[in-house]
């Protein structure tokens, strides 16, 4: 039994020494890069600290009980006790001292995270001083509309880093679940109703995530839910503008360069059109927009948000999108040889809007 | 006291429903189940409110436009007065009077399938005159799974009563089937409880808009 | 010797178990079913495992995946741990408050018949055309989207079984209030006997918010009603609210029984009372009621607002509180105490800090805005393992070897059951121990496969070699059943020798009207206040008397049978022209089978007095 009990306390320390950082700095929630990441974590922290103590109690009782009071002798019968108000007093009023020192940043860190009035003060143009984004969860892939700007895309997400940005989440066809683990918890993109929260990412944490944070889908939606991953490209207040700028300077598609891509461009406009866009206008209803925006395609940092950027994995995932990504919707959809499939991947990688 | 005893007017016990142990557990048991089916209308009510008057587009009609107070007032008075006569049914189990339960219990068979019809009608009504039906919109299944479970249940305590009734026609009270028909007259009781609140909550509410 | 005790054929024996009424032989078959159906689950599990030991691993295709994870959880849920807890309950609870059987023996049958029928049908699926896909919860907009037949299998399985459970709780409320033998106050009550009464109220005011939520998903489904559409005017979010308030108190309908097991398995192998009974009684009742004001913690991230947040945080951390109480009690109850290190009291031991662990995260999970980080993670995953294996599962792995002398009337490998015992708690450690850090190392629940490079290759690997533990010892204790099945010794009253309620003063297994004279109840332990008083037996409450017993019947299965039928009409009906007749014939077997039973005059049978003496006699010796 002393083996066991010893072998318990093991985990105890493996707590201490794996939640002082582990994980991907892109990935993880234990490396927080942004003010609700940190939060979050400070909260967990400190549950975590007090959950350790209640452990620590249970612990060293369970060990005196389970080495002091073997049997020794098959004859003994113990005194029966019926109990001790005092003692019962005791782990009744110590855990419920314990919880109020939990519960309380607990109701504070859950109104503040809901605290998204920035969002409803809008200005005479309709607009707000904040950055809002709309994002707009498919079946496998996401949507990122910015009101403000008026333009939007798809996958790569674009944040400016340092300040509070401001979400709308919304599904289109199944319930997803929007989720930046290193920069903040998630939120469900609903059906039928729009959730706000907001999170902020942290400049120099971005840097040294690359610049690129991964997001999850976090709520079961299909086969591919394993699959439905974006990436965040936290970007300083400058560069962000830059990028927005020169995507808002896309009017019209851009024209293709090289003799395949204008053959892949043709390609394009005869069997991809209709569900991707090549301009970042928000202008076209939500309906229309059946597949991911792709005026910013050549900057993607996946094929297809898993796979990476190479022509080589455009080709894969147009000829066989279902050996991808199961169930999604693109697959069936069009008919193109492997020369076209080869000019379309040339044409897409050319388009960028910077 | 034995299930199969023979009774008379004299020896018949006060409180016949709960006089041998398995009447008391059927007794304690259905009041259970009463409170179980409480929670069941009770998901159902909660059901219709979240989903009152939601409907894809403006040509359907809303529970303002549907409810007419004469028919779903007289509908009330035919179960009300339903209830009623299935107490004066227990009255006379509880004396001992098997033919004049048996009475009361088919004029609350009567009152309940008059109601029944009446719900059929109205039913009919919503569906061809305001095209208000289950697969319409997100309120009509509402409505319609709510009103028309309830009407399952009258539908249902009339099979009840109405077996009871001729399966015992012949061979008068005892301890064995008197616990029988004391917790038919409750659930008949329970189905006239909750109208009442549908008649408040769906009706009611629904002309107030 | 009694005409009620001769040996039979294979035939009718099989024919016994189809008609019995008897909570003894009841159990069993609630044990042989959830039994079944928690190694089919086991299996599933092991899919799982396998398919995540390594990134982008191809064992099962994505499709499959889902299908394989909804049905492990749904299986464990309903198919394995409720019949389990059932079959204890059946088992024990009407001996330990000294009954002859439960309030309503037919109405016994029919749950369990029932359970099973749902439970086939359900794992029919597999085999036509595809298992359900959308997660145990199933939520609204992804089982509407699904294709296929499986999420019906789901709805329809599930809803036949939770009818059964539904009448068993019912069953169970009026067995504890009517039933109780001469002295049994409800303050004497065992601790099982009191968790079987909270789970079954819970059950009661449970179940039917399921019934509806899968009623409504039925309708929308099958019969084109729009509860769930939101282009019709309906909101998913009423399905999640109904599955969780079913949900909730679910998973203590589940552990406040393995706490009635464990409570009986310290106090026993101590050999001393339970520490603080009546504060142990009352967090029972207070952990149930709680159980349902805390469901929306389960929808923190459904965008509920932060008042709702707030509140269900709030109360979610309450119920530490008793449960906190419970596991100081049991601690103090082994305090001072004599302990004999039993399996059963092993697995009970290796409970408290395995369950701690994960109630400890459980309040971690209640603080709602840092719940935003854990929800849908396997960190979550790695709680709920916690408690539903570390607390349910390591009870009734203690319950089996406990009462299975009473059931049996033979004792499981002492050896083995260590050897299981061990592996098992190795293995679940070693399973999920680290998925709490892969949750917050930022790996969704629920995906069929990982890439490389983001952290996640050590633990699952290491999860996986855990998970291959258990599957072993659960092999172990297989070879230790059918082992000491075969050799058979048999045992006396009171097996561990520190049997302490009313169950342990009678014979192994108990003759089928367990109590020739009600006993008189003097306390708490009823037996063991007899025993330390010198006396064998309990002391009889009333002279003996013909005993009424209750005939045997097969409606209650044929009564199942015709909702089995009547759910593939449902199912088909779209699509078949059979299915509308199949769904009306199915309905009217069982209408009609409950008008059999209505109208047929069934006042069971006596035991006469002269046979039990005779039976003193020859039949059941100690």
């Amino acid at each position: 039994m002393k083996r066991l009990a010893k072998w318990r306390l093991l985990p105890l320390f493996a707590v201490m020494a794996l939640l002082a950082g582990c994980g991907e700095p892109f990935l993880s929630a234990l490396k927080p890069a942004g003010e609700v990441a940190q939060m979050q974590y400070d909260l967990m922290l400190l549950s975590t600290a007090i959950m350790v103590g209640v452990i620590v109690v249970v612990t060293i009782i369970f060990i005196i009980v389970v080495t002091r009071f073997r049997r020794k002798n098959d004859n003994e019968i113990p005194k029966q006790v019926e109990g001790s108000h005092k003692l019962e007093m005791i782990w009744t009023i110590i855990p419920i001292l314990l919880l109020l020192i939990l519960a309380v940043p607990t109701v504070a860190a859950t109104f503040k995270l809901a605290d998204v009035s920035p969002m409803e003060k809008k200005g005479e143009d309709g607009k707000t001083e904040a950055v809002v984004v709309k994002v707009r969860a498919n079946l496998y892939w996401w949507e990122f509309e910015y009101p403000n700007e008026e333009i939007l895309t798809s996958q790569d997400l674009v944040v400016p880093t340092d300040e509070k940005v401001y979400f709308e989440l919304k599904a289109s066809d199944v319930k997803h679940s929007f989720w930046i683990p290193a920069v903040g918890g998630k939120m469900d993109t609903n059906t039928e109703n729009v959730n706000k929260f907001w999170l902020e990412f942290d400049g120099k944490a971005s840097d040294e995530a690359g610049s690129l944070f991964y997001g999850k889908c976090a709520e079961l939606c299909g086969p591919s839910h394993a699959l439905m991953d974006f990436k965040v490209k936290a970007l300083p207040r400058d560069e962000f503008d830059q990028w927005v700028a020169a995507a808002k300077a896309v009017k019209e598609p851009k024209q293709a360069e090289t003799a395949q891509a204008q053959a892949g461009q043709e390609v394009f406009n005869n069997s991809c059109i209709g569900c991707h866009a090549v301009t970042p206008a928000n202008s076209t209803p939500e309906q229309a927009r059946m597949g991911p925006n792709l005026t910013d395609f050549g900057n993607r940092s996946r094929v297809a948000g898993v796979l990476e950027h190479n022509e080589e994995n455009i080709k894969k995932w147009l000829k066989d999108p279902e050996a991808i990504k199961p169930g999604n919707k693109m697959t069936g959809k069009y008919n193109l040889s492997d020369e076209e499939i080869d000019a379309v991947t040339e044409y897409l990688m050319g388009l960028k809007v910077q | 006291m034995h299930a199969d005893e023979k009774f008379t007017y004299e020896t018949w016990p006060a409180a016949p429903e709960r006089a041998t142990l398995e009447a008391k557990n059927k007794f304690l048991g259905f009041w259970f189940f009463l409170g179980g089916e409480t929670v069941l209308f009770a998901s159902l009510f909660a059901t219709y409110l979240a989903l009152k008057d939601k409907v894809p587009t403006a040509e359907h009609h809303l529970a303002k436009d549907l409810f007419e107070m004469p028919l779903v007032f007289l509908m009330t008075m035919l179960l009300l007065t339903s209830s009623l006569t299935s107490v004066y049914a227990m009255y006379h189990m509880k004396n001992f009077d098997f033919k004049k339960m048996q009475l009361w219990l088919g004029i609350t068979v009567l009152l309940g399938l008059a109601f029944l019809c009446l719900e059929v009608y109205e039913f009919n009504h919503y569906v061809h005159e305001f095209h208000h039906t289950f697969t319409s919109s997100a309120f009509g299944s509402a409505f319609y799974a709510l009103v028309g479970f309830h009407g399952g249940h009258v539908a249902f305590g009339l099979l009840w009563i109405v077996a009871l009734m001729v399966r015992n026609s012949k061979r008068g009270l005892s301890l064995y089937n008197a616990p029988k028909f004391y917790v038919a007259s409750l659930y008949w009781h329970f189905i006239d409880v909750v109208w009442v609140f549908i008649f408040t909550v769906v009706y009611l509410m629904g002309m107030v808009g | 010797m009694s005409t009620y005790a001769q040996k039979k054929g294979a035939g009718a024996v099989i024919w016994d178990f189809l008609t019995t009424v008897d909570h003894k032989k009841i159990a069993i078959l609630y044990l042989i079913a959830g039994g079944f159906f928690f190694i089919v689950g086991g299996l599933e599990a092991m899919f799982i495992r396998i398919q995540l030991a390594i990134p982008d691993n191809n064992f099962v295709s994505a499709g499959v995946y889902n299908e394989i994870l909804t049905m492990h959880g749904t299986t464990m849920i309903f198919l394995a741990a409720m019949p389990l807890v059932f079959a204890f309950m059946n088992a024990v609870m009407p001996l330990q408050i000294g009954a002859r059987d439960v309030a309503f023996p037919f109405l016994n049958s029919l749950g369990f018949w029932l359970f099973f029928f749902g439970g086939v049908f359900l794992n029919l699926s597999w085999f036509l055309g595809g298992a359900p896909d959308a997660g145990w919860t199933s939520y609204a907009s992804l089982s509407l989207a699904s294709e296929g037949h499986g999420i019906d299998f789901y709805v329809l399985g599930l809803q036949i079984s939770g009818a059964g459970t539904l009448i068993g709780g019912i069953n169970f409320l009026v067995t504890i209030i009517n039933m109780r033998a001469p002295g049994m106050t409800y303050m004497r009550m065992p601790l099982f006997t009191w968790s079987t009464f909270v789970v079954s109220a819970l059950i009661l005011f449970a179940f039917p918010p399921l019934t509806i939520g899968l009623f409504l998903m039925m309708f929308d489904r099958m019969f084109g009603a729009n509860f769930f559409d939101h282009t019709m005017g309906g909101n998913t979010v009423i399905w999640e609210h109904f599955f969780w308030i079913f949900g909730h108190p679910e998973v203590y309908i589940l552990i406040l029984p393995a706490f009635g097991i464990f409570s009986e398995i310290f106090a026993t192998f101590s050999r001393k009372r339970l520490f603080g009974y009546s504060s142990m009684v009352f967090a029972t009742v207070l952990i149930g009621f709680l159980g349902f004001m805390v469901w929306a913690h389960h929808m923190f991230t459904t965008g509920l607002g932060p008042i709702a947040n707030a509140i269900f945080a709030v109360a979610t951390m309450a119920i530490a509180v008793p449960t906190g109480i419970k596991i100081f009690n049991w601690l103090f109850t082994m305090w001072g105490g004599s302990i004999k290190f039993t399996t059963p009291m092993l697995y009970a031991i290796a409970f408290i800090p395995s369950f701690v662990a994960g109630g400890v995260t459980g309040v971690m999970l209640a603080s709602a805005a840092a719940d935003y980080q854990y929800h849908d993670t396997y960190f979550v995953v790695a709680h709920f393992h916690y408690v539903i294996v570390g607390g349910v599962v390591f009870g009734l792995l203690a319950g089996t070897h406990f009462y299975w002398p009473k059931m049996f009337g033979t004792m499981l490998n002492e050896f083995l059951g260590k050897i299981s015992f061990w592996l098992f708690l190795i293995g679940f450690h070693l399973t999920f121990f680290i998925q709490h850090f892969l949750g917050l190392m930022g790996m969704p629940r629920r995906i069929f496969t990982f890439l490389p490079d983001q952290g996640f290759e050590t633990g699952n690997l290491i999860s996986t070699i855990g998970a291959f533990f258990m599957a072993i010892s659960v092999i172990v204790l297989l070879i230790n059943i059918i082992m000491t099945s075969v050799k058979n010794e048999k045992v006396g009253n009171d097996p561990w020798g520190d049997g302490r309620t009313l169950e342990w003063a009678l014979p192994s297994p108990p003759p089928f009207y367990n109590f020739k004279q009600l006993p008189l109840v003097r306390g708490l332990d009823a037996y063991w206040l007899e025993k330390m008083e010198g006396k064998k037996g309990m002391t009889p409450a009333e002279p003996l008397g013909d005993i009424h017993m209750p005939n045997n019947s097969f409606i209650p299965f044929v009564i199942s049978l015709g909702l089995f039928i009547a759910a593939f009409g449902a199912m088909y009906r779209a699509e078949h022209s059979w299915g509308l007749p199949v769904l009306i014939a199915g309905m009217l077997v069982t209408l009609l089978s409950m008008l059999v039973r209505s109208v047929k005059d069934d006042h069971g049978y006596h035991i006469h007095k002269e046979d039990l003496i005779d039976d003193n006699d020859k039949g059941v010796k100690a």
